[in-house]
């Protein structure tokens, strides 16, 4: 079966991206395709690479890009709602002219329309948020 | 074949964000020909109050865009009767939202449609795609 | 159509779970998880709610009630589903819910 996540909230803050990541695990577990994560609302902080959590504790958006590199996960975070809260990657900055990016390995942005796209083409869209 | 998709707003708007956003996506969907409605429930209906000033506050308000989504052919907007109740409104306390039908030589109609937890319960029953914020 | 809501909001900080209680139809499941697992315990508030509602089923996520040290105190009739046990209810229900 094809199941697609949303995912409404950062990292630390809330559980919401720790349950997603275990349940895409688990899906995957149980032979399911993801057919896409959808990072929206404050969940496009999960794909920071400038994130350093303490040594002793998870680091998620490394467990994000591992996972993509090992199943070929699509991980997708919203280009308005990242644009909003600082979240740019390379070719974002060159064209916004900032002086930096900060968008993890595997991650990609793109529009809102990914979402609905999810919503038509996966069997299961599940929420994960606050 | 089109999908249903349905929209749940359970949050006030202002306060955080998820309003908007979920606004946000609304608009986008609305190009994708699918099946579209949208639910406000609890909190949620405080998004479609009257008089909404944001000026005070340092924000861009979007009530108007409510006005708009019959526009984008969203026309399918259910509030919960007892949320209206429970937090002393009416229908009259929401912004009129409309929608003209094509099939009816545009004739102007009601996009709210009012409706009882059992019966909305209904309706989600029905849906295909359920997307929270 | 089955619809699986997922609660994941203490009953005592939100009314997540009472929403979710009054729009479930009867044979969908609601699966507690994070914070949603409190609800799942014995001689609180709304356990009653839980033990009058027959024609839902309820389970909650084993690692979050563990998490909150609560596994010993989950009310009867509440099924226990580690994730891949969420991953089967989200392919066994025709529809995913989240009351956030």
């Amino acid at each position: 079966m094809k199941i697609a996540l949303q995912i409404n909230e950062g990292p630390y803050q809330h559980q919401a991206a720790d349950s997603a990541i275990q349940f895409t695990k688990a899906a995957l577990a149980r032979g399911h395709e993801i057919y896409r994560v959808f990072f929206y609302h404050d969940g496009v902080n999960n794909a920071t690479r400038l994130a350093i959590p303490p040594q002793d504790d998870r680091n998620l958006y490394e467990k994000w890009s591992k996972l993509q590199k090992e199943h070929n996960l699509d991980l997708v975070v919203c280009i308005a709602a990242a644009q909003r809260r600082g979240m740019i990657d390379e070719d974002e900055m060159k064209r916004q002219g900032k002086d930096a990016n900060n968008i993890a390995e595997g991650f990609r942005i793109s529009g809102l329309g990914q979402l609905i796209e999810a919503g038509i083409e996966a069997d299961r869209l599940i929420v994960f948020g606050a | 074949m089109a999908k249903k998709f349905m929209y749940i707003n359970r949050k006030a708007p202002y306060g955080t964000i998820y309003a908007l956003e979920s606004l946000e996506v609304v608009l986008i969907g609305a190009a994708f020909d699918q099946d579209v409605s949208l639910a406000f429930i609890g909190d949620g209906v405080y998004q479609l109050t009257k008089g909404q000033n944001t000026k005070g506050i340092g924000q861009k308000s979007f009530s108007p865009v409510y006005m708009a989504l019959g526009d984008y052919d969203v026309n399918k907007i259910y509030v919960e009767k007892e949320s209206l109740e429970e937090r002393g409104l009416t229908l009259d306390d929401l912004q009129h939202l409309v929608w003209e039908d094509e099939d009816e030589d545009y004739a102007e109609k009601d996009s709210i449609r009012l409706v009882s937890r059992s019966e909305l319960s209904d309706v989600l029953d029905d849906q295909d795609v359920v997307l929270s914020f | 159509m089955t619809m699986l809501h997922t609660v994941n909001k203490s009953p005592f900080e939100s009314k997540a779970f009472d929403t979710c209680l009054g729009l479930a139809k009867s044979g969908s499941t609601i699966l507690l998880i994070e914070d949603g697992v409190y609800a799942a315990t014995t001689g609180n508030s709304v356990a009653d709610k839980i033990k009058n509602t027959s024609d839902i089923n309820f389970c909650v996520l084993g690692a979050d009630a563990q998490a909150r040290g609560i596994e010993a105190k989950l009310a009867e009739g509440i099924k226990v589903v580690d994730y891949e046990g969420f991953v089967d209810l989200v392919a066994e229900h025709d529809t995913v819910q989240a009351w956030l």
